[in-house]
């Protein structure tokens, strides 16, 4: 019998299990890998710099984490008086939601088997197969930026303010460049959608049998130039040192958050790794085949997740923090005019293949 | 430009090698100070007494006044401290004082930890410098 795919059509109720079992499981790995990456990050940076990072609360410092969110619970929670309360709530959710909305379009891995009631339904390994996925990514990656405008407008600290929109000026041209370089993924894939992406993605480079077989037609091969600029470019855009000049306005008064406290200030440091971890699988589905590889689906997914992870905090570990001209002169002046000669490129060279 | 970045990348990437870190794991290892670290002071002991005739040399060399000695004679009619007592929250480690003493009374230990929870307990008087 052959199977078919899980819809809401043909049998709403299963399917609105298993969205809500994929919603559920997505969300707390995320969560886990976002607390669980402050703790590689401080052992892994304490490393390279020598030092060895948590070592006290529980088996090599494993508590850490809970530790740190027990306290940052229980910390005062400071509200100005003259702030907006309701935008300065606000504002730190607005940062994190759209990190988190954006693994909705993101595909784990391949379809999964289930046979119920007779018939066999293909379940895929993603919350929902929008056929516009890049689109979407971009518009929610855009959305973070109100958030940190919204944060300094709301405190009514003119540091904040200052912090805010320098911050807002740094993201989106950096989003530009992010953005300008995915369009070349596109344009070689033909779809938007970021399961047809990775499915694009599958069988040997360019269809050339002569070349070794773990040369997968990943896009990290025909692209490495926009794959280059998507990773630093999105680095950029979310902050993740050496680019986090929003926190360190002028120089570590935090910038946007300086008047945030407690759980709130969390959540924007919850709001950059979980954003570290959207990157890095936004990359790995754009740019490496997703799931695509030796293991099990998912399994390849993490493994290269955690990869990028490891990259963002090996960068952070070494390279200095640019000035802020050095940040503008490299976003407008190099990295965009690289990702335009990248699109025009890969529009003549797809031209001539055909 | 790009060596430079992977240069810089290998340099943290073989850091994160085993045997690189320096960092002592303090509260569970702890290290033997050289003999000539500048812990806390002690009175150096003699038989029956310490050793310092409370000449106040060490009072008036301390760059930070932090020394008090109060001179008093005993029944053999020698001069002895009856109070004696060394401020650390004011102390800057100088070692001026052992410098300064003619007959060796005052020497600098390897004891580090002297983390406290009250300012009274960073005042440290002759018992406790004696020990
Ligand atoms: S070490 Fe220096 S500062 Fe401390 S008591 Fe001696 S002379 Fe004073
Ligand atoms: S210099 Fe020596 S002998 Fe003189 S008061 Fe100080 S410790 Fe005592």
């Amino acid at each position: 019998m052959t199977p078919v795919v899980l819809s809401l059509s043909n049998a709403p109720a299963l399917w609105a299990a298993a969205m809500l079992v994929k919603i559920i499981v997505a969300f707390s790995v995320l969560m886990g890998i976002v607390a669980y990456a402050t703790w590689v990050e401080r052992k892994v940076i304490g490393r390279m710099q020598t030092r060895l990072g948590p070592t006290m609360t529980g088996y090599k410092g494993l508590l850490q984490p809970i530790a740190d969110g027990i306290k940052l619970f229980f910390k005062e929670d400071i509200i100005p008086n003259e702030a907006s309360k309701f935008a300065f709530m606000l504002a730190p959710m607005m940062i994190l939601a759209p990190a988190l909305i954006s693994m909705a379009v993101i595909p784990f891995g391949s379809d999964y088997h289930l046979t119920f009631g007779g018939v066999t339904y293909l379940i895929p390994l993603q919350i929902t197969d929008l056929n516009i996925g890049i689109l979407f990514i971009l518009a929610m990656a855009g959305l973070g930026v109100y958030g940190i405008v919204l944060a300094g407008l709301a405190s009514n600290s003119k540091y904040s303010l200052i912090g805010g929109i320098r911050a807002s000026a740094q993201m989106i041209s950096y989003e530009l460049a992010a953005g300008l370089s995915i369009v070349a993924i596109f344009m070689l894939s033909e779809t938007l959608s970021l399961s047809g992406i990775v499915t694009a993605q599958q069988g040997v480079l360019w269809g050339i049998k002569a070349l070794p077989s773990w040369m997968h037609n990943w896009y990290i091969f025909s692209q490495p130039l926009a794959f280059g600029l998507f990773v630093v470019g999105s680095m950029a855009e979310i902050n993740r040192t050496p680019f986090d000049l929003p926190e360190a306005e002028t120089e570590l008064v935090s910038g946007f958050c300086t008047e945030y406290s407690s759980m709130k200030y969390a959540l924007f440091f919850m709001a950059e790794y979980a954003n570290m971890v959207t990157i890095g699988a936004i990359a790995t589905t754009l740019f490496l085949g997703g799931w695509d590889g030796p293991f099990l689906g998912w399994i390849n997914f993490l493994i290269k997740v955690f990869g990028f992870m490891f990259f963002f905090i090996w960068v952070r570990a070494t390279f200095p923090r640019l000035r802020y001209d050095q940040l503008m002169q490299m976003g407008w002046k190099v990295m965009i005019p690289l990702a335009l000669g990248n699109i025009v490129v890969t529009a003549v060279a797809i031209l001539l293949w055909q | 430009m790009f060596k430079e970045f992977a240069k810089g990348l290998s340099i943290t990437l073989k850091h994160l090698l085993p045997g690189h870190s320096t960092t002592v794991d303090y509260p569970k290892q702890k290290l033997t100070m050289s003999p000539r670290f500048r812990g806390l002071h002690r009175l150096v002991p003699t038989q029956t007494r310490e050793k310092c005739v409370a000449c106040y040399l060490c009072p008036t060399v301390c760059p930070a006044k932090c020394i008090t000695v109060e001179s008093a004679e005993n029944e053999k009619g020698e001069k002895y401290p009856k109070v004696y007592k060394i401020d650390l929250l004011r102390c800057i480690f100088c070692g001026y004082c052992v410098e300064a003493c003619p007959v060796e009374a005052i020497e600098m230990s390897d004891k580090y930890e002297l983390a406290n929870y009250k300012r009274e307990d960073f005042i440290f008087d002759k018992e406790r410098l004696l020990k």
